[in-house]
Order: structure tokens, then C-alpha cells, then sequence
């Protein structure tokens, strides 16, 4: 196969095996601190507010909104191509933390900062299912 | 103890820039080095520093190592670093530094790439599709001008920006690159021409972008003491600072101000001067946003009036702060890495008072600024024609 047309897999690490095994069962998680009750993404040893160490998957609500976006007319890579345009952006989740991903959205040009997202899961032929957000009735 | 005018630099050159299709990386690094021991007027036996950061086209394991042997010096301070666009000016932070340590006494800084003709468009496609996080934001598909628009997205949405106002930052660096020859883009634009160009990531268009280059440079530092024993006028570092953020854009705690506040503040407080007493700058203008944000975070202006700044003039040739005199990335040459250096000499070149028809009419105390990844390390250098000791 023509590697240019292989979308980027993320590499599964030690660390980030229960998230993606999560995603796997379209549940989208981020790690709780138990000691300050921080919710934090993306995961690490430690809580990023008070350096503790006890923290907890947990499922997040999967809603959120658009901090930011852009469109992207020109593919990343051949593998992206058919997508074109297809939307990127930040999504604050309600929790507090903020991930990048795409909005899956019929028109590109609906997409808004501060627009309403919930998750959704799109599963890849590689067997990995990535986190997206379609935009959220209110 | 301060770094402030303890080390100046005695010798600055750029080989040629554009596309370089005769030279390679480590040809064109090492052009840069015997170009600008020239322009100082000394020997190679007389570095007994090195500072470069790694090519992407001839990349080495370990590459200051690789550009000494190649020239057959044998410093006793030897070092490649690493920080995106801002690698230039925090190596020459580090080697005033070991200058002022007594580490060494003179020191080649020196950079070049050659992302244009050296690039297989393999290496090219995996080069685009390696930044981000691996996990975390590659497998959405962003473009390196995708991270950049996001925090323009945000800018226009938080403080009215618009479109015209990022296109007059690629106006004013064309305007800069029509008075200096060695500029790869030198054709006038106008805003329309920006505007009507390819949008590639809402809401850059194809000449918000910078451009890809060959190209490279090099400077050589010394101490205070013996920097008025060569053919050049000296060119003093006043300040410096730098300030880190965040390596990935969606880990960014704001996407509107920078780290560059924070370099910037550092940076004036070791010269002892303000925005004010700027006479010209170089600032890291790899997208048309990021002058914005930085001329803002660096106290050129309030924070949300970049646009309204820019589309006024002032960073123009002629204008209250002429910004990129030498055409910047956006018109100039942006060959990765190195890119930053070009801002690093213009503004020696300019200082030295030898910028030709470009020359600013007041050249006393400049200021660079560049950043690397997505808005993350920072680092601001404050130059001047004066040590003030
Ligand atoms: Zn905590």
C-alpha cells in the first residue's frame, strides 16, 4: 500500500491505553484528579493543577464547544485528501479541558466559535476509533 | 550578573537565499560560517565556539559536531539546539552566555536548510504530517497553516481582526522585500492579491503564508572587550529573554496572548528600555497572525489592535516601526529553522548602518523576536550600537 494514503494512527502508548480503549467502546474519557478534583487531557502521571498523583479515568459528558476552528482547504496528506474541506478545531469540553479534533458538520461554512458539540466516533479501518463532534441541537 | 552589552557580534552573513539548487544543507551552513568569518575579518583557528541547530535536509545525528569537522575546527564549546523559528535567537542567548561565563570567547552561530530543493516530496509530505501531537492532533489532519489559523480564528473573533488586516502584514513584507535584492519574492501585492489568493486554512490564503526556501547564515559573537579590535563596527546584545508555553497548540492556556510577553518583558528589562525607544524589528512573521499577536505580547501596541496597527502602515517601510526590513519570511526566505538569522543579520546589517536602499534613518536600538512550534518557545533579543557600560 502507498504509505502517503495511510491516515496518521496514533501510536498507542502505555499511557494512553485505557482512552483509546475507551474511544474503542465510543465513550470519550479524561483522567479526574482525586485529590483536587481537576479534570485534565490530555493524560498524564500527574495533575497538571497540584502535581498529585491519584487520578481517575472517567467519562466525560462528550459535550462541549468550538474555541476555536478553521477549515482546511489543502489535505495534510493524500490520506486527508477526499476529506477536503473538512474542519479542525479546538473543542473546550464542559469539563474545562480542551482537545483538537474535527466537527463533522454538512457545511464547512456553519461551523462558529462558541457552537455546541457533542462527540461522536468514527471508526477507522485500522481499527482505532477517533474521538470527533458533530454539532449539538440546544 | 547580566548579560546586558557583554557580548556584541563582530561578523554577519547570509549566503544566498531563494531556491539553491547548487548547494546543499551543509555546503550552504558552511558558506555562511567562512562569509561571515570574512565580513569579521578573522580566522577559522580563532572560533573556539559553535552553536547550529540541525537540517532537515542533510540532518546529523550530531550536527555542530558534523559542521566543525567538516570545517576542521575544534571548539571547546560545541552545540546544536533545537527550538523551532526560535532556535536562532536562543542560541545566541546560550552563547552569550558561555561567552560571558568564560566558557569561550568567540563563537560561530550558524544555520541553514534547504527545505526547498533538498526535501524529497516524501520527506516533504511526512515533514507536514509530523507536527502535532502524535496522538493527540495528527490524526485530525492539520497542516502546519491549520495551527496557525486556529489562533488567528480566535484573534478576529476575540478582538475583530479581519482578513485585510492579516493581509496587510504580507503587503508591508513585500513592500520591504522590493528594496532588498536578495529577497526570493519581490514582486508588489496588494491586498486583494492576498485576499484573492487560495484559501489553504480559513482564514489564511496561500500569501498570508510564509515561503519555502533555501537558504542560510551565520553570526560571530565575542565579548564586549574585544569586539572593537575587528573590521566591523560591533553590534551589542543589550537584552535578552525568552519564555516557554506549551509544545501542542491545543495545550495553549490562551491562543490570542504569547509567551512572547513574557520574553519580551525579560528582554527589556536587561537593556533598560521600552517599546518606545525601538527603532526598528524583526519579528517572526512565519504566518500573517503571528505578527500580529507579537507586536501586541511585545508592547508595540494593545493587545487586540494589531490588525488596526498594521493596516495603518506603521510596520511599512518608512513607517513608526519598520518591522522585516529584509522582506521577512513572507517575501524574504524561510528555509526552516534558519529563518529567524535573516532577521538576526538584517538587523546587524542595519545597525552597521550598511542596509543600502533599505537603510532605516534612525538604526540605534532594534529589536528581534522569534518563536517556534505553534506559538510555543519564545525568545526576544534587544540589539544596539551601543554597549552602554
Ligand atoms: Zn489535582
Amino acid at each position: 500500500m502507498n504509505e502517503m494514503l495511510t491516515r496518521n494512527i496514533p501510536p498507542i502508548t502505555a499511557e494512553t491505553a485505557e482512552y483509546w480503549a475507551s474511544c474503542a467502546r465510543h465513550e470519550l474519557q479524561i483522567q479526574r484528579c482525586l485529590e483536587c478534583g481537576t479534570c485534565q487531557f490530555f493524560p498524564r502521571i500527574m495533575c497538571t493543577a497540584c502535581s498529585g498523583k491519584s487520578l481517575r479515568w472517567v467519562r466525560a459528558s462528550g459535550r462541549g464547544q468550538v474555541k476555536s476552528f478553521t477549515i482546511v482547504r489543502r489535505a495534510v496528506s493524500e490520506a486527508y485528501a477526499a476529506e477536503v474541506p473538512y474542519v479542525v478545531a479546538l473543542v473546550e469540553l464542559e469539563e474545562g479541558p480542551t482537545m483538537m479534533s474535527n466537527v463533522v458538520v454538512g457545511n464547512v461554512d456553519e461551523i462558529r466559535i462558541g457552537m455546541p458539540l457533542e462527540v461522536v466516533f468514527d471508526d477507522w479501518p485500522e481499527g482505532v476509533s477517533i474521538p470527533k463532534f458533530k454539532p449539538r441541537m440546544v | 550578573m547580566t548579560l546586558r552589552g557583554k557580548t556584541a557580534i563582530i561578523g554577519a552573513a547570509d549566503t544566498e537565499v531563494g531556491v539553491i539548487k547548487h548547494m546543499g544543507a551543509t555546503q550552504l551552513c558552511v558558506d555562511a560560517i567562512l562569509r561571515a568569518l570574512a565580513d569579521a575579518g578573522i580566522d577559522k583557528g580563532s572560533v573556539d565556539g559553535l552553536v547550529t541547530c540541525n537540517s532537515m535536509a542533510e540532518p546529523y545525528m550530531y550536527h555542530a559536531e558534523a559542521i566543525a569537522e567538516y570545517l576542521q575546527i575544534f571548539p571547546r564549546y560545541c552545540v546544536s539546539v533545537g527550538a523551532g523559528g526560535g532556535t536562532t535567537f536562543t542560541a545566541l542567548h546560550q552563547a552569550a552566555s558561555a561567552i560571558a561565563s568564560g566558557i569561550c570567547h568567540t563563537v560561530v552561530i550558524a544555520m541553514a536548510d534547504s527545505l526547498r530543493s533538498g526535501l524529497s516530496r516524501e520527506r516533504a509530505l511526512a515533514m507536514q504530517s509530523s507536527t502535532g501531537h502524535a496522538q493527540f492532533e495528527r490524526p485530525y489532519g492539520a497542516t502546519v497553516p491549520a495551527y496557525y489559523a486556529l489562533i488567528a480564528q480566535a484573534h478576529m473573533h476575540q478582538f475583530g481582526t479581519t482578513s485585510e488586516q492579516l493581509a496587510a502584514v504580507a503587503v508591508s513584507a513585500r513592500k520591504h522585500a522590493e528594496r532588498n535584492p536578495a529577497a526570493q519574492m519581490r514582486t508588489p501585492i496588494t491586498i486583494e492579491d492576498v485576499l484573492n489568493s487560495r484559501l489553504i486554512a480559513d482564514p489564511l490564503h496561500l500569501l498570508d503564508c510564509s515561503l519555502v526556501s533555501d537558504g542560510g547564515a551565520a553570526v560571530i559573537m565575542t565579548s564586549s572587550e574585544r569586539a572593537r579590535d575587528f573590521r566591523q563596527p560591533p553590534v551589542y546584545l543589550l537584552g535578552v529573554g525568552e519564555g516557554h508555553n506549551h509544545e501542542h497548540i491545543s495545550q495553549a492556556q490562551n491562543l490570542t496572548t504569547s509567551a512572547a510577553v513574557e520574553s519580551g518583558q525579560r528582554a527589556y528589562k536587561m537593556a533598560g528600555v521600552g517599546p518606545r525607544d525601538i527603532d526598528f524589528a524583526g519579528i517572526y512573521d512565519c504566518f500573517t497572525p503571528v505578527v500580529l499577536i507579537e507586536l501586541e505580547d511585545l508592547g508595540f501596541c494593545l493587545k487586540g489592535e494589531g490588525g488596526a496597527f498594521v493596516a495603518a502602515g506603521n510596520i511599512e517601510p518608512g513607517g513608526l516601526l519598520p518591522v522585516n526590513t529584509h522582506g521577512g519570511l513572507l517575501s524574504h526566505c524561510h528555509s526552516g529553522n534558519p529563518g529567524s538569522m535573516f532577521a538576526l543579520t538584517e538587523a546587524i546589517f542595519q545597525l552597521r548602518g550598511q542596509a543600502n536602499t533599505r537603510q532605516v534613518t534612525k538604526a540605534d536600538i532594534a529589536l528581534v523576536h522569534g518563536q517556534g512550534g505553534i506559538m510555543s518557545s519564545h525568545c526576544t533579543i534587544i540589539l544596539g550600537r551601543e554597549s552602554g557600560q
